[in-house]
């Protein structure tokens, strides 16, 4: 699914990964951990495609293209998602409103029909059930005055609608309460499948708790410095960071 | 019946392939001499049929014209105008007709297969021959029969001169005078045509009026007089204007529109603007004139504009509102956008003349490009005027770096229970929202379009349903080529 090559990559003219290696196979989760600056928003971002992180060196195979090649919504309809950190604000548009244009846009990228008004309401109803997301977050602008959990559960939704190959989830435990944890949780696990690859970057081994890693990376000065199973994790946990830190 | 008079104009014109050739000289030699003197003047006001009242009414104009100055006040530059160097009567003005959809621009049918609208309305707009059945005329002869059943009157300018002068005469210039200001005035003298709207007393229009289904005025927009009168009680709603861009010889307009809403009325008034901006170097386009002024002149009467502002190189425009009525209402709603050089300079007037008179005011202005966008508001509480309310919003958003906004709020109250309150933000799509939408699968541009729709939402809102739909869809083309 994911073959990542040696890569390196500069942000502001300094470079903050320097060499990483991995392949995620269809149907497994990777947890990539790290202590803070080690890299890992870098690396959701590149593959992201984001302006101002310039890859130098390397490359980055998805289901056989070159992904760097592509630009960031090209990424998006050949199904790379990211479920952002902070979720971003976009004020005026409801939620219903971008979910339905995002899901569009991939389906008309992809040469598919678009979705009508009543096939996509009945889809968005579907999919917000098990997210506890309301009818009234749905008509709420997206982000704006959503709490933390809301608006991880929104990150979900749209994960959930636009059916990913590759999701990409960039500390999606950060700022949530241990319920909004498990519903967040429950989410993504109930989107594993043998299609779908996974990467979930955190900082914590919390998350891992709940989403159970196939494989687990450590990430450490912009290399890939660890890989080991699921028990990976829970040594972390005990032994913290130190040893990759200094 | 002037009602069927105007359908069989109406089909004359659609087919008028037909009728063409035999009218085509005649057409020619009806152009009045190039430059404007009281003999164009007189000549305009012979080829209308106009009574003589009316003749004299143009005549002060355009004495009082002469001594007039051009306006320069605004945040706009434009080459000067020479008003001698103008045809002022060219009517019944016939666009070439063209054969079909092959020979007009395909940027121009590309624009109206993005605005979605039928075939049939496209070959309108674009100036395209058209068999004479089509759907749009039958569409207005029912409109005419339901508004004649409630005593509504809905025509042409020039028709309500001959056909209605009490009213004409009793409205014409008392909101708007004929000496208001040099474009006004300059209005006033030569006026083509325009449309006249009358609501009896208790009557609620029964449809939205749209200047859309008037076919037969599409031509007449260079000097457009539009009178709007809706009686005791009385409800309409008027849509100007519409999403497509016309095709359009005529550089300078210059509209001038008067409402009056007396006690227990109200109106609202909706325009979408879509006129040729000039290219993407500011080459030609439109320079948009306009005085457009309501008068709330009974007690809570209640007038309310909602303008999508897109087109014209540059726009010199303030709906305003006189809020005389006790209890009455204003309100203005507004969308500024500015691409490439185009220039706006647009806003409105809250005047404060009656108690518990209250008004809003929500201003969206969105500049790309070269452009240069300005809100210039008045909002005045006379000495009289106890327990004014007025809420105003500003907000501009700037798209790259090389355009301008500008907000010139004046607040002027001389009555001390008066609330004002103003707020004013300007902004800027942020990389980070446009890097959200893209990595949710929004190409750049639709992701643009979506962004500025939100931020235009509160206003989007005040439109009619369709209407909207085809606004939001606009306000995207219009900002096309505009990141990147």
């Amino acid at each position: 699914m994911l073959e990542i090559k040696n890569l390196h990559a500069n942000v502001n003219g300094k470079e903050i990964l320097k060499g990483v290696d991995l392949t995620v196979e269809a149907g497994t989760v990777h947890a990539i951990m790290g202590p803070n600056g080690s890299g890992k928003s870098t690396l959701s971002y590149v593959l992201a495609g984001r302006e101002g992180y310039e890859v130098t060196q390397g490359s980055v195979t998805y289901k056989g293209r070159d992904l760097l090649a592509m630009n960031v919504d090209e990424r998006a309809a050949a199904g790379v998602f990211l479920a952002f950190q902070y979720p971003i604000e976009i004020p005026g548009v409801t939620t219903m409103t971008f979910l339905k244009t995002a899901l569009n846009a991939q389906r008309k990228a992809r040469g598919e029909d678009e979705l009508d008004a009543p096939r996509f309401l009945k889809l968005v109803r579907e999919k917000s059930k098990p997210l506890n997301v309301s009818d009234d977050m749905l008509k709420r602008a997206l982000n704006v005055g959503f709490s933390g959990g809301e608006k991880k559960r929104a990150e979900i939704l749209q994960m959930a609608l636009l059916e990913p190959s590759l999701a990409i989830l960039d500390e999606t435990d950060s700022g949530l309460d241990i319920d909004a944890l498990k519903v967040v949780a429950e989410g993504v696990n109930s989107l594993r499948s043998p299609e779908r690859a996974m990467i979930v970057i955190t900082h914590y081994q919390r998350l891992l708790d709940y989403i159970v890693p196939d494989v687990v990376h450590v990430l450490s000065k912009g290399r890939i410095v660890r890989t080991g199973g699921k028990e990976l994790a829970g040594e972390l946990e005990r032994t913290g960071y130190a040893e990759f830190a200094a | 019946m002037a009602a069927v008079r105007e359908t069989v104009e109406s089909v004359d014109q659609v087919a008028g392939e037909k009728y063409k050739y035999g009218f085509t000289t005649d057409i020619e030699s009806e152009r009045a001499p190039i430059g404007l003197s009281e003999d164009t003047i007189r000549f305009i006001s012979a080829k209308k049929e106009e009574p003589d009242w009316m003749l004299q009414w143009r005549l002060d104009a355009y004495r009082r014209w002469l001594t007039m100055e051009e306006p320069k006040w605004a945040k706009v530059s434009y080459p000067p105008i020479d008003f001698q160097d103008a045809y002022y009567y060219a009517a019944p003005k016939q666009k070439a007709k063209l054969e079909s959809l092959d020979e007009v621009d395909p940027k121009l049918l590309e624009t109206y297969k993005k605005l979605g609208i039928p075939l049939v309305e496209q070959q309108i707009l674009a100036g395209v021959a058209v068999d004479a059945v089509f759907d749009s005329v039958s569409v207005a002869t029912t409109f005419k029969t339901k508004l004649a059943e409630v005593g509504v009157i809905f025509c042409p300018f020039s028709e309500a001169v001959r056909e209605h002068p009490e009213l004409v005469k009793k409205y014409l210039g008392s909101v708007v005078p004929s000496s208001d200001n040099f474009y006004a005035t300059l209005n006033s003298a030569v006026f083509s045509d325009g449309s006249f709207v009358y609501i009896p007393p208790g009557v609620r229009c029964p449809m939205e009026l749209s200047t859309y289904f008037r076919i037969n005025e599409k031509q007449t927009g260079q000097f457009e007089r539009t009178l709007i009168i809706a009686d005791k009680g009385a409800y309409v709603s008027y849509l100007e204007g519409c999403t497509a861009p016309q095709r359009d010889e005529n550089q300078l307009h210059a509209a001038v529109v008067e409402l009056i809403a007396l006690d227990d009325a109200e109106i609202k008034y909706s325009t979408v603007q879509n006129w040729f901006p000039g290219d993407e170097n500011g080459k030609g386009g439109i320079y948009n004139f306009v005085t457009k002024r309501g008068d709330c002149r009974g007690a809570r009467s209640k007038i309310s504009w909602t303008q999508v502002e897109t087109g014209s190189a540059v726009t010199w425009k303030y709906p305003s509102c006189i809020l005389r009525g006790d209890d009455s209402r204003g309100e203005f709603y507004s969308i500024a956008i500015s691409n490439n050089y185009q220039q706006v300079d647009s806003g409105t007037k809250m005047i404060h003349l009656g108690r518990n008179t209250s008004s809003r005011i929500i201003s969206k202005g969105i500049a790309a490009g070269f452009s240069s966008n300005a809100y210039r508001g008045l909002v005045s509480v006379h000495k009289k005027a106890e327990n004014v309310r007025n809420f105003t919003q500003c907000d501009s958003l700037l798209i790259g770096s090389k355009c301008s906004a500008h907000t010139v709020p004046y607040i002027e109250s001389k009555n001390p229970t008066a609330i004002l309150e103003h707020e004013a933000t300007t902004s800027k799509i942020s990389e980070e929202q446009l890097f959200y939408c893209r990595q949710r699968g929004v190409p750049e541009e639709e992701a643009v379009a979506l962004i500025v729709n939100g931020f235009c939402r509160d206003v989007l809102q005040q439109l009619p349903m369709e209407f909207a739909v085809e606004a939001q869809k606009l306000v995207g083309i219009s900002l096309e080529g505009s990141v990147g």
